[in-house]
């Protein structure tokens, strides 16, 4: 293999990654206020891409891609309201039941609305043949875009978690809801919040991939499952980790196309999730111990 | 005197009789297309197209002093659904014929049912298993998947090309054409260096791209889908600065695509029917005004631009009118008039039918057609 082309691996592996990273990490949110697994954070994706491409015909791209983040949290967050607020201590399995239905639901509420057609934001900088030649290598601006948002993202969340005072509350609410509750922290507000933020970031992602990936009514599912692997792979509620895991998801499906056909480049990441969840069902990167005190 | 009225009475109420059957009647006819679902970029335009011919027809009078009742099937491109409406409206409805399923998967599923029912079909899929081998009763309007082929082979032999990568997607059309391109290589002396098949779902090829791309050798690809990858492959490429030719299969006859992979379309070579060309042929060309006609009535009715593939539906429906005019209301008749249908302009190509080529079309139909500033025109060769 010459230099050239492991880096051209290296680089779609990046982009791949990325991508897989940010949809991570809308997982690990609410998992981290809640203990479920949102199976809708796929939906949150497409419907900020959608909204974004939508607005475009009345606005410029920074305020489009602002207001659709926006609308998707007031969606997320209505969602929550609506549909998991007024459960009273539901069971893990009920809630992944819901979130199911509800991904399900917001799909056919895109079909109605956007049709069959795939949509994409155009390029932030330059356009579709644009390149930017790093040493050997040639890629988009817009994967440094993906990139960018990614480091910003978990950066951001990170100190959001640490530093804030609703980030540390939200923490409390994953760590031990009970003793959250006595400490008069509203969990229900926070379980609200965390649906709202992961909305935003799903969004967010959905907004910069979409000129790589193109968008349409049910290009959330595929992006969610891989993103579910990732979230796996680098141990529930882990950020960082997330993004970790994806990129080395990323990584090995760019580079096992060098070595098979495409056709199992799929495989190979499933393949990955089985593995994991067997050997190191708590993920790559987190402690066993600690998975062990968590209920799901 | 009353036995004169009885008789007049009687005289008139036979007369009423006997013109009951010249007074106008109506001719059911089924439609199956995947309105909805995963292929409802075929299913959409061609119930639309359908509807927009029956409508004219009527309009006009009917045929024969007959309106014409065509019942819409929507299977959402599932073959079961398909099969369940094809015996409803053959033993419920009684139609008279049925036009479309719109998916190749589908007709191939209720191609005996038909044939069994001695129903006429004219499908809308692509395939050429359809009609290869020949039912009596089966028909179809889209051009072969294997003309396509050779018509992109044999541009590739006048540009000199003879070392190509073929990649197509997943899904029926991908592998039927992937198959065709590999089988018919070697009649034109085109070596395959690499075929590579990707997931339908895809959203980035640019690992697939470097692996081409590090073989020297090649000097086109050949993208064989219906699906977004058919942009995104064009943007990969591009953006990698690999600068050979790309070719596309027919699939690739849909303006949004061109719209979706925007700069990185251009210069892209793909066949299709001369509806997307239709102003700029010559006005000798036998179908131009038809095209013209078809182009502005469903852009005018529908506000959406015309497809191809609608094309492919308002062809069966204006082949089983014709047939009808022939061989009025008997489905026997009918399929005999389709069979003899010869020189008859449709927006696929000039139809010729006969016992043995129930597609009727040759390979004259496609033309092979580039993408220069965001529209399509003709490919005059470098």
């Amino acid at each position: 293999m010459t230099t050239t082309l492991f880096f051209q691996y290296l680089f779609a592996g990046i982009t791949y990654g990325s991508i897989y990273g940010i949809v991570a990490i809308g997982f690990n949110i609410i998992y981290n206020a809640t203990g479920i697994i949102n199976f809708a954070q796929g939906e949150f994706v497409m419907l900020g891409a959608m909204s974004a491409i939508s607005l475009l015909q009345w606005m410029p791209l920074p305020l489009a891609v602002a207001l659709a983040v926006l609308i998707t949290m007031v969606v997320g967050g209505l969602i929550e309201m609506v549909f998991i607020r007024w459960l009273d201590n539901p069971s893990v399995l009920r809630m992944i039941i819901i979130t199911i239905g509800l991904s399900i639901l917001i799909r056919e509420v895109a079909l109605h609305i956007w049709g069959e057609s795939i949509r994409s934001l155009p390029y932030f900088v330059g356009n579709e043949i644009t390149a930017l030649s790093l040493g050997p290598v040639r890629i988009s601006p817009q994967v440094l875009w993906v990139i960018f948002t990614c480091a910003v993202m978990v950066i951001g969340l990170s100190l959001f978690f640490r530093v804030t005072p609703v980030g540390r509350e939200m923490r409390a609410c994953s760590a031990n809801r009970t003793a959250a509750v006595l400490c008069g922290i509203n969990t229900r507000n926070m379980v609200t919040l965390s649906f709202m933020l992961s909305a935003g970031i799903g969004a967010l992602a959905g907004c910069v991939m979409s000129p790589i990936t193109y968008t349409q009514y049910d290009s959330g599912t595929s992006l969610a499952i891989k993103g579910f692997t990732v979230a796996i792979l680098g141990g529930l509620g882990n950020s960082a980790g997330a993004v970790a895991a994806g990129l080395l998801l990323g990584i090995i499906e760019a580079f096992s196309v060098a070595v098979v056909p495409l056709a199992f480049q799929d495989a190979i990441a499933i393949t990955i999730l089985l593995v994991i969840l067997f050997v190191r069902p708590h993920g790559i990167f987190a402690s066993g111990d600690a998975a062990r005190l968590k209920e799901f | 005197m009353r036995k004169l009225t009885m008789k007049l009475i009687l005289g008139a109420a036979a007369l009423c009789l006997s013109a009951l059957p010249v007074q106008a009647g109506t001719i059911k006819v089924g439609a199956i297309f995947a309105v909805t679902g995963p292929a409802s970029f075929l299913g959409a335009p061609e119930a639309k197209s359908a509807q927009m011919v029956v409508d004219e027809i009527n309009e006009k009078g009917g045929i024969n002093g007959d309106t014409i009742e065509l019942i819409i099937k929507d299977s959402g491109a599932n073959p079961e659904k398909a099969i369940s409406f094809a015996k409803q409206l053959i033993e419920e409805e009684k139609v008279l014929a049925i036009i479309g399923p719109s998916t190749s998967g589908e007709s191939m599923k209720i191609k005996k049912i038909a044939q069994q029912g001695g129903t006429p079909l004219i499908s809308c899929g692509a395939a050429e298993v359809i009609v290869n081998p020949v039912a009596s009763y089966v028909f179809k309007t889209p051009q072969k998947d294997s003309f396509a082929v050779r018509k992109i082979y044999a541009e590739m032999k006048k540009m000199g090309i003879g070392k190509i990568a073929v990649v197509a997607g997943n899904t029926g059309f991908g592998k039927a054409g992937k198959a065709q391109l590999i089988k018919i290589a070697p009649e034109f002396g085109i070596e395959i260096l690499a075929a590579e098949t990707y997931d339908k779902k895809a959203t980035d090829l640019s690992a697939l791209v470097a692996k081409l791309m590090a073989n020297k050798e090649i000097q086109a690809v050949v993208n064989w889908s219906i699906v977004p990858a058919q942009a995104i492959i064009a943007k990969n490429m591009r953006q990698a600065g690999w600068q050979v030719p790309l070719f596309q299969s027919h699939g690739f006859g849909n303006i949004k695509y061109v719209k979706a992979a925007g700069q990185a379309a251009e210069g892209i070579i793909f066949p299709a029917g001369r509806l997307l060309v239709a102003d700029s042929l010559p006005d000798s060309d036998p179908q131009k005004k038809l095209l013209m006609k078809y182009k502005a009535d469903y852009e005018g009715r529908y506000k959406e631009e015309a497809s191809t593939f609608g094309g492919h539906a308002y062809d069966a429906m204006t082949i089983l009118a014709a047939a009808i005019e022939k061989g009025g209301k008997d489905r026997a008749k009918v399929r005999e008039a389709i069979e003899n249908l010869r020189n008859f302009p449709g927006t696929g190509g000039v139809f010729s039918f006969s016992a043995e080529d129930h597609n009727g079309l040759d390979i004259d139909s496609f033309v092979m057609l580039t993408v220069k500033d965001g529209k399509f025109v003709l490919y005059e060769g470098k």
